[in-house]
């Protein structure tokens, strides 16, 4: 009984030491330092609206836009998930056949893997540089721009994400589509 | 690709067994002071008994201690049965979370009491945020310290002194060891671009014009301690190979660090208790040397491509790509599922459902020894138990009394010692077995095959080893599997914390005597040989059976 009244003491004291003076600590250092990223990097359109998260995937199915990797959940940034899938599994050879049929590719000109892989959260923002320029030209197409144009502004946007440690360079779909309609924009006036 | 990957392996594992070197230290500090009376100290221990109350004021037997842990887990339980009940009516909840089903909010408390962070919900889906911080990341911190209070305990004992007092020893690691070190970790975090706020879900319109809901919350303090305290429940569903919960390369490697430092840690604190540290750098060797030989299988069987696409117009350059984010690197993936199931952390860094199927096997060999660093303190607890057995098999294969630190082991604290080891290949075992061959668990599988079994024995095995991660196609959120994972899990939990104890606890009544030249040395090549002998023969050889009908089936089906 005696032991029970303890620990219900510590308890107490864990609960407001460790949980609400923690929590409230770094949330206040969180908001100070890096308020964009600690509401979520949201990116926001001219009228204030939100347009998504720079973090968190988004769907593109346009074929002006860059499109992401293929997510298990559809892009649900409210339930986020994996496919779950083994990699020996006859539905992901499926999806596979799938996103060969969308992209169109062909033997001599196969898809790079990323494209045709989900996410562990279904929400990754990135895909491959190469996966990226193997879209260009379809976008180029699709917007009336010089093909040469699109891939020098995946080329400027790709970055190593670990440096000499993960040199793969990858690229941010949603900032991607943003600079593309940016340039329809500034062409426009 | 070769270089990067070796690079990446010893610049986590190595960095981190460097910086364990002076937080073992610190953690001697913070948890075995010498005098407590004088300076710090004192000042330390009145605050400690103005928390706990006159209770904090004595040493305890080995069955009191055992019993104020049991008393402070009940009441943990309790309290997050209380929130995950309640959650509807309670504030911070700006999503509207609703109620949760009667034995999922059992499997959760259980879960979360026992440090496993098995999660049979999505957090994002289902919890408050009250829920995510008052509960569950409240359990994270005293889970974690009735770990390190355990093993502070059992070094005491094994050194010939009382074991303490478990009221100031959970205090002792909850305020001076988890919460400096997760506060400096949810810091780096934010400063990588983990979001924490108490804002609920963003609303956004693409720029194709549909609308996306975007769970946000508190997440940075919650994935500091969750790494830490080898703990693992993600914020969100999947964990983090979520991009909120793990933005970034350099998060990624912050949060594998933070996986393995704590139990690394642990180590040289017991060797720093006992007053035998060459003893531990033997201990840490063989751990290490048992994580570097899981990390080379899961790095290159992983660096294959993903099988299913082999027949289509898919580039074949780069490993499987099914369950894992691109910001992390190649190698990210498959280091992090062997660190997450080395210790008993268990959050992912990819989808461990959709590893390669023997990549797939790596995790589920860390989780069978649990042991190669483990858990915070009950790691070391669990080595323990294998050392005891290394030493009696050695001391009858020389003929002479088995001895351990001059303490003479014999048939007594032998059979509690495997009774211990091999409760968890019951547990894991006998639970595939009865899930394997009933609905319970044939209807829940996401794959067919040998992987759909895979799926039966790493949830069991992931429930004894108090892990928490999971092959996650399962459909686990059942009646039967709520209900089976949660009592394996409490079972899992308190055997290997009450037997090592009271092993202790038998040793110590008997008299002490001088370590001779005819004893097996603990600090040499041959005990570390014996010790790592031990671990295959009782940890790994059980489970060969299952894992040949499991991985290594759906492996050989690959290669036809």
């Amino acid at each position: 009984m005696q032991s029970l009244l303890a620990s219900i003491r510590i308890a107490a004291a864990t609960m407001l030491i460790c949980v609400a003076g923690y929590a409230t600590a770094v949330w206040a250092v969180a908001q100070t330092l890096a308020p964009d990223t600690a509401n979520g990097s949201l990116v926001t359109g001219a009228d204030g609206a939100i347009i998504g998260s720079r973090q968190v995937a988004q769907a593109f199915t346009q074929p002006g836009y860059f499109w992401p990797r293929p997510s298990a959940v559809d892009y649900d940034a409210a339930a986020a998930g994996g496919s779950n899938k083994s990699p020996t599994s006859p539905d992901v050879a499926d999806r596979g056949l799938e996103m060969v049929e969308r992209y169109g590719a062909t033997p001599q000109n196969p898809l790079p893997a990323d494209l045709a892989a989900a996410s562990g959260a279904g929400l990754d923002p990135h895909i491959s540089e190469a996966g990226a320029l193997y879209q260009a030209a379809r976008i180029a197409e699709a917007r009336g721009l010089d093909p040469v144009r699109v891939e020098g502004l995946v080329r400027s946007g790709a970055f190593s994400p670990g440096g000499l440690l993960a040199a793969d360079r990858i690229v941010n779909v949603l900032e991607l589509n943003l600079a593309l309609d940016a340039m329809d924009r500034a062409r426009a006036e | 690709m070769l270089i990067q990957s070796i690079l990446f392996v010893v610049l986590v594992v190595g960095g981190t067994a460097l910086l364990s070197w002076p937080l073992g230290l610190y953690m001697t500090w913070a948890m075995d002071p010498g005098d407590p009376s004088s300076g710090i100290a004192g000042w330390k221990n009145r605050a400690f008994r103005a928390i706990g109350g006159p209770l904090t004021g004595q040493e305890q037997t080995w069955k009191r201690y055992m019993v104020a842990l049991f008393a402070f887990n009940v009441v943990m339980f309790v309290v997050v049965y209380g929130f995950l009940a309640l959650q509807q009516y309670l504030p911070l909840n700006p999503d509207g979370k609703q109620a949760l089903e009667g034995s999922l909010i059992f499997n959760t408390a259980a879960s979360f009491t026992t440090n496993t962070n098995l999660q049979h919900y999505s957090g994002e889906v289902s919890l408050s945020y009250l829920t995510q911080l008052g509960g569950l990341m409240w359990l994270q911190f005293v889970s974690a310290a009735t770990g390190i209070a355990a093993l502070a305990a059992l070094a005491r004992g094994l050194s010939g002194r009382p074991l303490g007092n478990f009221f100031v020893d959970v205090q002792r690691a909850s305020f001076l060891v988890l919460l400096p070190l997760a506060f400096v970790m949810a810091i780096l975090l934010v400063m990588g671009g983990v979001p924490m706020t108490f804002d609920g879900a963003a609303v956004a319109t693409t720029l194709e014009g549909v609308q996306q809901t975007i769970a946000r919350g508190p997440v940075a303090a919650f994935v500091a301690i969750k790494q830490l305290g080898t703990n693992g429940g993600g914020f969100f569903g999947p964990n983090s190979t979520h991009p909120l919960e793990n933005p970034g390369f350099w998060t990624n490697i912050l949060e594998m660090v933070a996986i393995i430092i704590i139990p690394m840690a642990c180590v040289w604190m017991f060797g720093r208790i006992i007053g035998r540290m060459r003893h531990a750098g033997v201990i840490f060797a063989v751990m290490l040397a048992f994580l570097m030989v899981k990390t080379v299988g899961a790095v290159s069987f992983e660096a294959a491509p993903t099988w299913a696409f082999a027949d289509l117009p898919i580039e074949q350059n780069v490993g499987n790509l099914e369950g894992k984010e691109l910001r992390f690197g190649a190698t990210g993936g498959p280091l992090w599922s062997v660190l997450t199931t080395s210790t008993s952390n268990g959050s992912v860094g990819s989808m461990h459902d959709s590893l390669n199927p023997m990549t797939g096997l790596m995790p589920m060999i860390g989780m069978w020894l649990n042991a190669t660093f483990g858990g915070v303190g009950v790691g070391m607890i669990n080595m323990f138990l294998y050392i005891l057995v290394g030493v009696f098999i050695a001391g009858m294969m020389i003929g002479r009394t088995p001895e351990y630190l001059g303490w003479r082991v014999e048939a007594r604290e032998v059979k509690l010692a495997l009774f211990a080891l091999l409760a968890h290949g019951l547990f894991i075992l006998g639970g595939t077995a009865i899930f394997a061959a009933t609905p319970w668990g044939a209807d829940t599988l996401n794959n067919v095959g040998p992987h759909g079994f895979s799926e039966i024995l790493y949830e069991f095995t992931s429930a004894s080893a108090n892990n928490g991660s999971g092959f996650e196609g399962l459909g686990d959120n059942t009646v039967a599997w709520n209900l089976a994972t949660g009592i394996v899990m409490l079972f899992a939990r308190f055997i290997p914390i009450i037997l090592p104890l009271a092993i202790v606890a038998s040793l110590s009544a008997k008299r002490r005597s001088a370590e001779s030249s005819g004893s097996l040395s603990v600090e040499g090549g041959v005990f570390a040989t014996m010790l790592a002998a031990t671990i295959v023969v009782v940890g790994a050889l059980t489970f060969f059976p299952a894992a040949t009908l499991g991985p290594i089936a759906e492996h050989v089906m690959t290669t036809y």
